[in-house]
């Protein structure tokens, strides 16, 4: 508190002047290490595989067909596998997550049945993938007589997925501005009319968001997906068809010895895929928002 | 309660002299109209008369009732949780809260512009096309015919004629008020509610946006809440002071604002408290 130079105790020109060594600075060069850390982890582990995997990654590997079990040819069908999973899962689960958090924000007050569902749709969250598979194994491939099938792993990985797009299409319907929803009443409009021309467009870049995220897990999901999906080499015809997502072809190569090399080129191609659908997504976020500007208030 | 005396006996001379100057059919009436929100009385016992085609300005300070009042009448209210109200409100002789209302049809013949300009996250055609369309109107060509019509009466239709399809959100705050108010008018309503729809603008504007409601108080009732006073005097009409959920004086704006005949309309409008 003292003046630093002066003595007749006012504050001389110097008292402005920043100790050279200040707890801010060093409070900052902590949480910078922090953050530069976690850069450093994230770079770490795509660095590693990607080289690891590159030598393998070639256009004959990407599209040709599995020979030996794996330990020669190509890995096409669990390209072809993984995509259709991800999206007949998405497909099953978006209009179902998003149809509750719309119920959820916009058609009923908070109560008994509305903290039920969310304690549902939470609790479903904290749940074990291999539960889920074990689940997927029991009810849709036996039960329902499904098979190992697209169907089956799609249903189960759409259980999956709910939470995360019930939650964040939740908070992107919460963020939507009062205000937008009161004109639009104002002017007449119902309450479908207005959730549908109004709501949903204004929350749509949250809602991919969390579409997306929840892909993102969809396509590295293992436990779950082995169990219902089976672990078929052959291309699949159609969602009847079992297959081989990529996760599952890199567990059972490494796990069974078969080729760590095609392993790890096979994790190169997933971890190049999920990279690439989180640039897509943050790129059509970013001219979303860029064409729909949020209130200025 | 001396007050409420007072401010009965003044509300039957103004609204003698309201029947005498305008002697227009009323188009909205509250009679003993009461509020709540929860326990919470926000407004108590209302009673006001709206002739057609007239202008009234609802003054008062925050918390007086004025926005609960315009959100009762268009039953804005309905979404707020916990609320009931007792006495009748009238609009065309008819009870905004009785069962066989239509809250979506109340709404398009009660327009309400608010506080803050509210552009929908689309394009000024379609702000404007919103209402129409929700009502069923599909026709370009009528909704074309609409959405002119409603900017040239909303003095917007010159500035933005060349860039209907650019987002509502690039036009300034003066101009996105004005759309709200020329999206009320595609839906033709009959009362206009404003709720301090200048609160967020600069003086010029301003002016614009009250020279335009005493032009359209000659084809629809319009009802402006205002915690200026000034604002008032400006728009002339008949002004409403509102303080704590009561209405305490009504009269022209002319002879209110020289002749107050309570204390407290008094003491607002010369700035003691407010």
């Amino acid at each position: 508190m003292a003046p630093s130079s002066g003595t007749d105790g006012a504050y001389g020109p110097g008292a402005l002047k920043r100790p050279k060594r200040s707890p801010g600075r060093f409070g900052m060069a902590l949480v910078q290490g922090c953050a530069v850390l976690t850069v450093a982890v994230l770079v770490f582990i795509i660095g590693y595989v990607m080289v690891k995997g590159a030598r393998v990654m070639t256009p004959g590997f990407l599209l040709g067909s599995p020979e030996k079990m794996g330990r020669e040819g190509g890995i096409f069908p669990s390209i072809v596998g993984t995509v259709s999973l991800t999206l007949a899962s998405v497909i099953i689960a978006a209009p179902l997550g998003i149809g509750t958090a719309v119920f959820l924000t916009e058609y009923t007050q908070e109560g008994l049945f509305s903290r039920i569902v969310r304690f549902g749709t939470e609790s479903l969250a904290g749940i074990p993938s291999i539960i889920f598979g074990l689940f997927g194994f029991l009810f849709f491939v036996i039960r329902l007589g499904m098979g190992w099938s697209i169907l089956s792993g799609s249903l189960t990985l759409a259980a999956m997925m709910l939470p995360t797009i019930v939650r964040t299409s939740e908070e992107a319907l919460r963020s939507v501005p009062d205000v937008y929803k009161e004109t639009a009443y104002a002017l007449g409009a119902s309450r479908w009319q207005t959730v549908a021309s109004v709501v949903l467009p204004t929350a749509m870049p949250g809602i991919v968001t969390g579409v997306i995220l929840a892909m993102g897990r969809a396509v590295g999901e293992t436990a779950a997906v082995i169990f219902t999906a089976g672990s078929s080499l052959r291309l699949p015809k159609s969602i009847f068809d079992p297959v081989r997502t990529l996760p599952v072809h890199f567990y059972i190569l490494a796990r069974e010895g078969i080729s760590i090399e095609n392993a790890y080129g096979t994790a190169a191609v997933l971890l190049s895929a999920v990279l690439l659908v989180d640039f897509a997504a943050y790129y059509i976020l970013h001219r979303i928002s860029k064409k729909r500007p949020v209130a200025r208030r | 309660m001396k007050g409420e005396k007072m401010a009965s006996m003044s509300r039957l001379q103004a609204e003698s002299q309201v029947e005498n100057r305008i002697g227009g059919p009323p188009k909205v009436e509250a009679q003993g109209f009461s509020f709540f929100y929860g326990k919470t009385q926000a407004l108590k016992s209302l009673d006001l008369t709206v002739p057609e085609n007239s202008l009234l300005t609802i003054m008062g300070p925050t918390g007086s009732g004025k926005t609960t009042f315009l959100k009762a009448l268009n039953r804005l209210n309905d979404r707020v949780p916990g609320i009931s109200h007792s006495g009748s409100l009238l609009l065309g002789g008819k009870d905004v809260y009785d069962r066989d209302v239509d809250v979506a049809t109340l709404r398009r013949r009660v327009g309400m512009v608010f506080a803050l300009p509210v552009p929908l996250p689309m394009s000024i055609y379609e702000n404007v096309a919103f209402g129409p369309r929700k009502r069923g109107v599909s026709s370009k060509k009528r909704l074309d015919e609409i959405v002119e019509e409603a900017l040239v009466s909303a003095a917007l239709w010159d500035e933005v004629k060349d860039r209907l399809d650019s987002s509502a959100h690039n036009l300034s705050g003066g101009q996105q008020q004005r759309l709200s108010l020329a999206r009320v008018l595609a839906v033709d309503p009959e009362v206009i509610l404003l709720d301090e729809p200048t609160s967020g603008l600069d003086p010029i504007s301003t002016l614009k946006i009250e020279e335009l409601l005493r032009v359209l108080s000659e084809r629809y009732t319009v009802i402006l809440v205002t915690h200026n006073p000034v604002q008032a005097a400006r728009v002339q009409g008949e002004v409403a002071f509102f303080y704590m959920g009561e209405l305490i004086e009504k009269g022209p704006a002319a002879s209110m604002f020289v002749r107050p005949k309570d204390k407290r309309t008094e003491d607002y409008i010369t700035g003691k408290f407010g």
